[in-house]
């Protein structure tokens, strides 16, 4: 493996996206966002600034939410991803995608996919509950503060991703 | 008759699945894997004339197309108000400030072209840079004009001559004087700017991310040389722009159509986030002096302000911008004796630009701290001498506009009132156990809605509603940015026709298939052309309620609809294009009159809490209460108000762009920072309708509003708290903590 001078040797690397194997030959130092972006044609995972400030590239590698612009697809050889197109079934969004629209936590939407893939991770594994306390209120803002979004003042993102969990929790 | 979907009534965003799914395509998403892709030599010099552009004998240009000024073959400006700004410091001519465009590179690859950039080298002989807005008003370099200016105004009100003035400040009982400083602040949208170019023959498509398609089709026009056929210009979906998508898309969308010509390819430019920073427009920095006469039972004899704001290098929106400024700096208050002067001043900064509220923030931030310094002096409740003081229908404003309808005064003050409870306990203990100061402000503020004086009839907005084979469009140039423009549009549409929003489709801005209803700024979307579109979609519905009486054909709408698209094979469509109100009167000569068709009214209250320890100002409590006229969709107009909201609270505590020798020093998302969700409060929106009868269904403008007062209101709060005066942006940790010797005695 080339150590990041020169031409690298392009690899072959196999990992499951959104629950199917997917092979890609690329420089084990290609980002990861780049590899769903570019290779795979997954556009729904967005680059705001290339250096892990923004999530608008947030995927989940194997149950960690991380923002794709700081992985190489090096780093994911038989690993799972999940990414905003992963989300929905079919037409069926996932509950944090419905509240998202209901709610109005999506303007320009730029952010969303990063704010859903994190959000819809958060409440499927009861980090977030569905109480719309200050104190749970306060907890969703800690948990999803690597997701900046400029168009809402966040206000509705943390109703919807709260309604959401809350739908989960009634199931 | 269809159930109608009525304005009123928050129905989800038109583009909410798309975008919540990763589906909806900005311009990255695009498929367009055989477009090269562009990048932009820079200047690295704020000052100086480019000798030469030479190109590095060593790197291999086999695979890039190199762009300088000696490509363009047209116009070398880039033109919006004025053609001094070049889209490439022409050769043997003048470089005006760093990250200005020397030359362009394209390649195959974004990796070429980023590389192949750094291998171009610009030679510049340095000229002396000015920076500072006091030595450029002393003429130390001259950047522009003879002196500097690139635009002033005057407005006076109640007094023929300066004596007049300085007799009513000998009267007063006292005299509030300050100097007030606002910080240049990055708009920081999420999706870099991104444009693409393709020729196909002599007519150039340009596809992109951007606010005013028809801004861009002008300056290509100008820049190619071309026919208003030459150029078709099309919005792709846009990740926000607060004003920082309004003119500099027209400068990469004139990039980008070099590159695309001299290589044979399309070509896509995508900003780097720390170019996008560094290079990009951003809020008008300002210093505001202002004076207030005040007369022994506490009212407002005087106003005088003399705002100045640091243009940067070039004059872009900058008039404009100060016109909006100057237009708000005498406040919503009652006052018979105004004057305002504005000066906008050219420096070798890169040029400053339009942001959400575009010049209304910074006099606000001036004329609110200095009431707030009346309340103090008069130990009287700042919202009670607010009360006493603001305009209501039938005062006049600073231009001498007599308020007719639509003043949310009593409203929004109120409302802030009903809901402000107890201020909290001044001394306490954070969650970090570090000792705390509290206090709380307030504000009230209003914004004018639409464009500036005569701008409306000038610019002559135009929109279409048509019934199109069975179906409705809404035609126009208003892009949707995240504010909710399609989905509005189509309630309104919808509502006037009366037909279910789903009928109605509004079709993308493309300058080949929608007329030039203006730009997407000025909060006057809603307003302007939302008001188009409602008297629009009620020619149509009459115009098919005629067809269907003359011919017996009974139905909803959508069934006549049908019916004329079977009958009559062709469109109906009908053009409306912009009427004043009536009773607007300006004079441009004078400044003086109709400033604006109606106002947005607007109080809002910050509780803060300051930590001893950091010295860190944290926001506890935001309320904005905002009189818009009528919410067409109350969740969207709040996400609106929201948005803006945060935006000031960012302004006034954490953001902020350092220049170091006229480079932006913090061209980062790490160091140029705007709040996280953690950094957020909870924000409290209470909605307020005084209907203008003008407006679609009563509505006016939001998008700016809430922009403009939360800055003073967390200002007249740190004040409240510490026991001195903050009258500089951003309220940072450096910022309170230069002030201990202050607080500390207090």
């Amino acid at each position: 493996m080339s150590l990041g001078r020169g031409n690298p040797i392009a690899m072959k690397i196999t990992l499951e996206v959104n629950g199917a194997p997917r092979t890609v030959e690329a420089s084990p130092w290609k980002r990861l966002l780049d590899v769903l972006r570019d290779d795979l044609r997954l556009t729904g995972t967005k680059e705001g600034c290339g250096e892990g400030e923004c999530g608008a590239c947030t995927v989940v590698l194997d149950g960690e939410a991380v923002n794709a612009c700081l992985v190489a697809i090096g780093q994911c050889g038989d690993r799972k991803v999940t990414t905003v197109e992963g989300l929905a079934h079919g037409e069926a969004l996932h509950a944090v995608q419905r509240a998202l629209v209901t709610c109005g936590g999506a303007q320009c939407g730029i952010c969303t996919p990063g704010i859903a893939v994190c959000a819809a991770h958060l409440v499927d594994h009861k980090l977030i509950t569905g109480d719309d306390t200050a104190t749970a209120r306060a907890k969703v803002r800690e948990l999803l503060a690597g997701n900046i979004c400029r168009c809402t003042g966040y206000q509705l993102i943390v109703d919807a991703v709260i309604a959401a969990a809350r739908e989960l929790e009634a199931r | 008759m269809e159930a109608v979907a009525p304005v009123g009534t928050s129905v989800p965003r038109v583009d909410g699945v798309a975008k919540v799914t990763g589906r909806a395509q900005y311009l990255d998403d695009l498929d367009a894997a055989d477009a090269w892709h562009g990048a932009t030599v820079r200047s690295q010099v704020a000052h100086g004339v480019l000798e030469a552009v030479d190109l590095d004998p060593a790197f291999d240009w086999s695979q890039v197309t190199v762009v300088t000024s000696a490509d363009i073959w047209g116009r070398n400006s880039i033109l919006l108000l004025e053609e001094d700004q070049p889209a490439l410091a022409p050769i043997g001519g003048k470089v005006m400030h760093k990250d200005e465009a020397i030359a362009l590179v394209a390649a195959p690859t974004r990796a070429l072209a980023f590389a192949a950039a750094k291998h171009v080298r610009p030679r510049i002989t340095p000229l002396p840079a000015v920076f500072d807005i006091r030595e450029a008003l002393a003429g130390a370099q001259i950047l522009y004009g003879s002196d500097n200016v690139f635009k002033q105004f005057v407005i006076r009100k109640g007094h023929a001559s300066d004596a007049e003035l300085e007799a009513a400040f000998a009267r007063a009982a006292h005299v509030i004087e300050g100097d007030y400083f606002t910080s240049p602040q990055e708009q920081m949208y999420i999706e870099p700017q991104a444009m693409m170019a393709e020729w196909r023959g002599a007519t150039c498509l340009i596809v992109g991310s951007m606010q005013c398609p028809y801004y861009v089709h002008k300056a290509m026009k100008h820049f190619l040389a071309c026919d208003a056929d030459g150029v078709v210009i099309t919005q792709a979906v846009t990740g926000g722009g607060f004003g920082g998508k309004e003119e500099y898309p027209s400068m990469i969308a004139a990039h980008a159509a070099l590159l695309a010509r001299k290589s044979g390819h399309r070509v896509k430019i995508l900003y780097d986030r720390d170019e996008d920073i560094a290079a990009t427009t951003k809020r008008h920095p300002c210093w505001t002096h202002h004076r207030l006469a005040i007369d022994d039972r506490g009212e407002i004899l005087a106003i005088d302000v003399d705002a100045v704001m640091d243009g940067g290098a070039y004059l872009t929106l900058s008039p404009v911008v100060l016109s909006r400024g100057v237009l708000h700096a005498a406040g919503p208050y009652r006052c018979a004796i105004t004057r305002v002067r504005g000066r906008v001043i050219a420096t070798n900064h890169p040029p400053h630009g339009a942001f959400r509220g575009f010049g209304a923030p910074q006099t606000t931030f001036a004329y609110e701290r200095q009431i707030q310094k009346l309340a103090r002096l008069r130990s009287e409740d700042p919202l009670a001498l607010r009360h006493r003081l603001a305009l209501r229908v039938g005062d006049t404003t600073s231009t001498g506009q007599l308020l007719e309808f639509s003043v949310g005064t009593d409203e929004v003050l109120g409302a802030i009132a009903r809901v402000a409870g107890p201020a909290p306990a001044r001394d306490g203990v954070n969650q970090h156990g570090a000792p705390v100061k509290r206090g709380r402000g307030v504000c009230f503020y209003f914004h004018g809605a639409g464009f500036t004086g005569s701008g409306e009839q000038r610019l002559a907005g135009r929109a279409v509603v048509a019934a199109v084979d069975g179906r409705f469009e809404v035609r126009s140039s208003s892009t949707d940015i995240g504010q909710g423009a399609i989905t509005m549009f189509s309630q309104i549409a919808a509502a006037a026709l009366g037909v279910e929003a789903h009928h109605v489709t509004v079709v993308d801005p493309s300058t080949a298939q929608v007329p030039d209803s203006g730009p997407t700024v000025a909060s006057r979307t809603c307003m302007v052309v939302g008001q188009l579109v409602e008297r629009a979609a009620g020619v149509v519905r009459g115009k098919l309620e005629a067809w269907a009486a003359a011919r017996g054909v009974r139905g909803s709408l959508h069934d006549l609809a049908r019916a004329y698209a079977d009958v009559e094979r062709r469109e109906l469509a009908e053009i409306i294009s912009y009427e004043p109100p009536p009773g607007i009167r300006w004079d441009d000569a004078t400044y003086t009159g109709s400033a604006y068709p109606v106002y947005g009214w607007a109080a809002c209250l910050v509780d803060v809490e300051v930590d001893l320890d950091s010295y860190e100002v944290h926001i506890a409590r935001c309320v904005q209460a905002i009189d818009i006229g009528k919410a067409i969709n109350p969740t969207i107009v709040k996400g609106q108000i929201e948005g803006g909201t945060l935006q000031a609270l960012g302004w006034a505590v954490l953001e902020n762009i350092v220049y170091k020798d006229g480079k932006v020093a913090n061209a980062s998302m790490t160091n140029c920072i705007v709040p996280t969700f953690a950094d957020a409060p909870d924000l409290e929106t209470i909605l307020v309708e005084v209907p203008y009868p003008f407006g679609p269904s009563g509505a006016k403008g939001v998008g700016e509003i809430p922009m403009d007062g939360p800055a003073a209101a967390v200002a007249n709060a740190v004040e409240d708290a510490l026991g001195c005066a903050f009258d500089a942006l951003p309220i940072s940790p450096e910022a309170v903590g230069k002030a201990r010797a202050q607080w500390e005695q207090k």
